[in-house]
């Protein structure tokens, strides 16, 4: 079913389905104290604090920080460069380097470039798009868009194993278990 | 399901930005339910019919414009100015509170915006593409409007960057840019909402192709509210820099009456009069013909009723301190200029517009009148004409009477200047509809973060806000 590159684990993971957040936030605190890493937790809507518990650093500020100072640089450049370098015009007696009219353009395009640093930056760091994932091949992961709240360990984290972890996860306050596969 | 004591805005009945009831299995059935299975209501397919004739409109004053050139437009000496510009103002202030109420009620940590935010950004986005039309069609040769933008040319040529119009130019097409991205990252975990209840192939298809595969993970939500966030942080400077820019258009020319320094204030403040005043245009007859007044409640109305009132007499200070520098600056031109607004052959705009945005909003004192939809449309379509009353006012007043009375003249827009206007109007309102039918009209992820999920829980924020 997956196009994907082969993989050599049997299946992509076992999902663990919620409906309750406070049971999803103690698997996966469990799931971390039992050393499991490759984990990731599905919501309906943003769960603060979640993200501390699986571990992540978050690169879109900073990201965003530069691509705004890129933009800043860049415009200013341009009035700069047009305006005093390749083609000085005297209007008015006003100086070449009107850096207080200059500073319009500037803060537009340093806006402009942040904005869409920020958009982008943050669908690239997600991966996103991505048209397949296997989370997909489970019929009820549909819910999570609903009301349902998801768990899943991947078969590629180096403490998987098929019976242990899918034990582990029924031992949670799950509704159901389910394999997800490739 | 039971209030939970956490949850102190659904104490009240009458307070409560949210029905009673609702979980989010509930919230996501009704608001994509609008969309994906019921009905439109026939009221929808009448305001579609009709608004698509309008634009047709357009599409026909487009033509003519393109094939006869700008002459078919009123304006001419000494009033160069006319509908092109008044509506390109009108249209960009109206944008403004649909980028006030996602940005800047966001940062202010404004939970009554969650159920507004997403119609009132689409409104800004089809309000910004009609406030763009004006200043590129008055361009007379649009196909030429290129040369507005810094690219490298044979003629070897650049903008002026020191002009305000050039200012414009980056200052409206980032906020066009900014607009759209903002609104769509807003949309993307609702379009996956729709792809998973979607039941038509082609349905899911689409909608699936516009979620770009968003799964709601944790990361991803993560820097998904940083992304947001951010983007609101950057949108409030940016709203009030575009108005800003917009009114040194005016601001910076030595003619009387433009030539303040209380413009950028008064033109921000009048831009969100003016889009809350259209808010509530849109919002109410939604309310009404989709039956979401549980999602929409009266407190949303009461806010934006106070809004209204609290803008407008910022606008209102605008008007005293305009006339008030008239006669301070003690320039012949400038007391002229007020007295001809006031007793000169458009003083009959004048009082108008005092009538529709000052005297008219002040039933927004009684709270009771704030709660009536009927009082409520009233007051802001008297807004609306007001506002664009005021920019008529600004324009054609000030550039009618120039210095010497040999260069004296009159203006009025013509039938094509009409024409384009109730073609921009009918342009709007057929987007508008379109943007109803097929796309999530309210915030599904967002709703989410303000219902009670169960008993002693209570759900983060979503975009950014704290726990309660």
């Amino acid at each position: 079913m997956s196009t994907h590159a082969k993989t050599e684990t049997p299946i992509y993971g076992y999902l663990a389905e919620f409906d309750d957040k406070d049971a999803l936030f103690a698997c996966c605190k469990a799931a971390r104290a039992k050393g499991l890493t490759e984990i990731e937790a599905y919501t309906p809507t943003p769960l603060h604090g979640l993200t501390d518990i699986l571990g992540y650093r978050n690169y879109v500020p900073h990201l965003v920080f530069l691509g705004g100072l890129a933009g800043a640089v860049t415009a200013f450049g341009l009035c700069y460069w047009a305006s005093v370098l390749e083609y000085p015009l005297n209007i008015g007696g006003k100086p070449f380097n009107s850096w207080q009219a200059f500073v319009v353009p500037t803060f537009e395009t340093m806006i402009l470039f942040a904005s869409l640093t920020a958009v982008f930056g943050m669908l690239i760091l997600n991966g996103l798009p991505q048209p397949y994932h296997p989370v997909f091949n489970v019929e009820k992961f549909a819910r999570c868009t609903s009301d349902r709240f998801f768990f899943i360990v991947l078969a590629r984290d180096p403490k998987f194993d098929l019976q242990a972890t899918k034990r582990f996860l029924s031992e949670q306050k799950a509704l159901s278990v389910d394999e997800v596969p490739h | 399901m039971s209030q939970t004591p956490q949850h102190t805005q659904s104490g009240h009945d009458q307070d409560a930005l949210i029905g009673p009831g609702h979980t989010m299995a509930t919230l996501t059935d009704k608001i994509s339910d609008l969309v994906l299975t019921r009905k439109q209501p026939l009221q929808w397919f009448a305001v579609t019919g009709i608004a698509s004739i309008f634009a047709s409109l357009l599409l026909l004053t487009v033509l003519n414009l393109f094939f006869t050139g700008i002459g078919v437009w009123g304006p001419n000496n000494p009033v160069g100015w006319g509908f092109d510009i008044i509506n390109f103002v009108w249209w960009i202030g109206i944008g403004h509170a649909g980028t006030l109420i996602s940005a800047i009620l966001l940062l202010l940590k404004q939970e009554w915006r969650t159920s507004i935010n997403r119609f009132a950004e689409a409104m800004t986005l089809f309000a910004v593409a009609c406030a763009g039309m004006y200043p590129l069609l008055h361009t007379g040769r649009p196909w030429l409007a290129y040369w507005l933008l810094p690219i490298p040319n044979s003629m070897g040529m650049w903008p002026q960057f020191r002009s305000p119009l050039i200012w414009d130019v980056f200052a409206v097409s980032t906020y066009a840019t900014v607009s759209a991205l903002f609104w769509y990252v807003g949309l993307i975990p609702d379009l996956a909402v729709f792809r998973d209840k979607a039941k038509g192939k082609l349905q899911k298809l689409i909608y699936g192709f516009l979620a770009l595969g968003w799964r709601n993970a944790a990361r991803h939500w993560d820097r998904y509210e940083t992304a947001y966030l951010l983007l609101a942080g950057m949108s409030t400077p940016l709203v009030l820099s575009v108005h800003t820019v917009v009114s040194f258009d005016f601001a910076a020319g030595i003619i009387p009456g433009w030539h303040t320094t209380v413009f950028p204030p008064y033109f921000v403040a009048g831009a969100i009069f003016a889009g809350f005043a259209m808010v509530l245009t849109l919002a109410i007859p939604l309310r009404i013909w989709y039956g979401v007044g549980d999602l929409i409640t009266d407190k949303h109305l009461d806010n934006m009723g106070k809004v209204l009132l609290a803008t407008g007499w910022i606008v209102a200070y605008g008007y005293g301190v305009e006339a008030f520098m008239c006669f301070y600056s003690a320039s012949t031109y400038e007391e002229f200029m007020l007295l001809n607004r006031l007793q000169g052959p458009y003083a009959f705009q004048y009082w108008s517009l005092l009538l529709t945005n000052l005297v008219i909003p002040q039933l927004m004192w009684v709270p009771k009148l704030r709660r009536n939809i009927w009082v409520l449309y009233l007051v802001a379509m008297s807004v609306n004409i007001g506002m664009w009353l005021e920019r008529y006012v600004i324009i054609v007043v000030s550039l009618h009477r120039d210095f010497l009375p040999s260069s004296w003249g009159m203006y009025a827009g013509t039938r094509w200047d009409w024409a384009m206007f109730l073609g921009t109007l009918g342009f709007f309102t057929t987007a508008f509809m379109l943007f109803v039918r097929f796309l999530p009209m309210i915030s599904i992820a967002e709703m989410k973060a303000l219902v009670p999920h169960k008993p002693g829980l209570t759900t983060g924020g979503a975009h950014g806000r704290s726990h309660h």
